[in-house]
């Protein structure tokens, strides 16, 4: 069943589509990541899901009903900034929240939490701080979780915790619908939505994204000189330990501006390089 | 000659902030820390920029060293040609070579458009990218970079490290931090702190070698030696030993990572 369906959502502000037709489903137990740089309108997207902002067209529904009619008790959400009361403590924190929605206290235990329930939010590094806003986000127990960006400046191991919950959470058949600025974290979701612009530019499981699409590596130094023609003739450069790779280039163009073609050869893009090349 | 740091510690009254830290990083080179919250990497940054008395260890800095601070260090009320022309004023760069280095950094970051605007309007990859600019004018032996793509956008963070890759290239040695291991596969080499300790260091194919025992993928968790990666559990073997059937997987940074924290966590 689908949780979360919009329908040719668009939102204007003014003269600026922010966002513009865009269309996909989150169906029970599935992680779906929303990802594009800033401005292609991943957050105005979030913001319509959950009934925050209105659409200009289109519709949001939230399992099967406009969200503006839904009950709220069936989503959850967890901003970028969190929501949390810096000056409560972690159990204080869960009880204002468990509180609003009428429900019982989520286990401090379960949520890894015990150690550090009277502490002050304000005083936690912020992996934990992000563990307690997932926590009061899914007290409740909603169908529907949407995360801004839930990972955002937490460590490596902070990460696979979090991710570990967020599967878990999947797994009760909860539907989830993740924004992320990491590559790594979007091969982390059952399926990816790739804005850019305001519209989504493609969907799909990472491997069906990056398809056949190839950059163009160029093997040792690359002069300042060098990076400059790329750039104005509209190439995008990476860098990579090993060699240098060109995004938005064929390697036609690549080799009439390096001194040897030997250098130039046609590698398979990365999930990232894909990403580049929808957004420029 | 090489810079960094050796068996170096940061004391803060009770905290020991840095503790037994070595780095290092020769020209060209790039070497990137990683590390979450309270990990050290912004002790670390500001050691290497000569603004920490280390307890124990030495440290080894060039005269000529650029330093962006974690809050990118750009003067929100000065204009990105203002920012850029204060910090040539403040090294007393020579006013023509001033005036072509400031040129050549515009043009490179793609910021000449925007020169005559705030610093408070600028985007937050525009705002890291002058950080790295101001950084850079003095003509650094040695490049400190803390944090410089946090809260960046996919492709903001694409051209900032297209532009640090160039400024290594230069000859300089660059030290990056970053709460992201999949920034590490960009330079040469690695340093994951936790809680002011190194858990792993070196190239990075040293790192990958270096992981104690085996990694294998399991479709469910086996104790708290597993994690999820995707669909699939991965499970650390420290002696090696494998379930029958099943073979080791191929670790990448993130493995590594995940398995010193946790050999840290249980003592093993």
């Amino acid at each position: 069943m689908s949780l979360i369906e919009a329908t040719s959502l668009t939102r204007r502000f003014g003269d600026v589509v922010a966002v513009d037709d865009v269309s996909f489903q989150v169906r029970e137990g599935e992680v779906v990541g929303l990802l594009g740089a800033n401005g292609a309108g991943k957050t105005t997207t979030m913001r319509m899901l959950l009934g925050l902002i209105a659409p200009s067209s289109g519709s949001a529904r939230i399992g099967g009903r406009s969200v503006l009619e839904v009950d709220r008790r069936v989503m959850g959400y967890v901003p970028q900034g969190l929501g949390l009361y810096p000056e409560l403590s972690v159990v204080e924190n869960l009880e204002f929240a468990a509180a609003a929605f009428g429900v019982d206290m989520p286990s401090l235990d379960a949520e890894g939490l015990a150690d550090v329930a009277s502490r002050r939010v304000g005083e936690l590094p912020l992996g934990l701080r992000r563990r307690v806003a997932f926590a009061a986000a899914r007290a409740h127990h909603p169908k529907v979780l949407i995360l801004d960006e839930p990972t955002s400046g937490v460590g490596p191991l902070g990460r696979v915790r979090l991710w570990d919950m967020i599967h878990s959470t999947a797994e009760d058949g909860v539907g989830i619908l993740v924004s992320t600025h990491h590559m790594d974290e979007a091969e982390e979701c059952d399926r990816v939505i790739l804005m850019a612009f305001g519209r989504v530019v493609a969907a799909g499981t990472v491997s069906d994204i990056v398809g056949s699409a190839t950059s163009v590596q160029i093997e040792g130094r690359v002069s300042t000189e060098l990076a400059d023609s790329i750039r104005r003739a509209g190439g995008n450069l990476l860098v990579d330990r090993a060699a240098w790779r060109v995004v938005g280039l064929g390697i036609e163009q690549v080799s009439s501006m390096v001194d040897s073609e030997a250098r130039v050869r046609v590698v398979p893009a990365t999930f990232e390089e894909t990403f580049v090349s929808w957004s420029l | 000659m090489s810079w960094g740091l050796s068996s170096v510690r940061v004391v803060f009254g009770d905290t020991v902030a840095l503790d037994g830290v070595s780095l290092d990083v020769g020209p060209g080179e790039t070497a990137v820390v990683v590390g979450g919250d309270g990990a050290g990497k912004t002790t670390l940054s500001r050691t290497l920029a000569g603004l920490e008395e280390v307890a124990e260890g030495n440290v080894r800095r060039p005269d000529r060293t650029g330093y962006q601070p974690e809050s990118s260090g750009v003067w929100n009320d000065l204009t990105v040609m203002e920012n850029l022309e204060f910090v040539a004023g403040a090294y007393q760069v020579e006013a023509a070579r001033a005036s072509g280095r400031i040129d050549q950094l515009l043009e490179v970051t793609d910021l000449g458009p925007a020169s005559d605007r705030l610093g408070r309007h600028l985007s937050g990859g525009m705002r890291q990218k002058l950080g790295v600019a101001m950084a850079l004018l003095s003509d650094p032996e040695l490049l400190v970079l803390d944090e410089p793509s946090t809260g960046l956008d996919p492709l903001s963070r694409v051209e900032l490290w297209s532009f640090i890759g160039l400024a290594a290239r230069e000859g300089r040695a660059v030290v990056v931090t970053t709460a992201y291991v999949d920034e590490a596969a960009r330079a040469e080499k690695v340093l994951v702190l936790d809680d002011g300790y190194v858990l792993a260091s070196g190239s990075v194919d040293h790192v990958l070698s270096a992981l104690p025992g085996v990694v294998y993928e399991s479709d469910h968790p086996v104790g708290a030696r597993s994690w999820r990666r995707g669909p699939t559990w991965r499970v650390w073997s420290p002696d090696a030993s494998l379930p029958s059937g099943v073979t080791a997987t191929v670790t990448d940074l993130a493995d590594v990572v995940t398995v010193a924290a946790l050999a840290r966590e249980t003592g093993g």
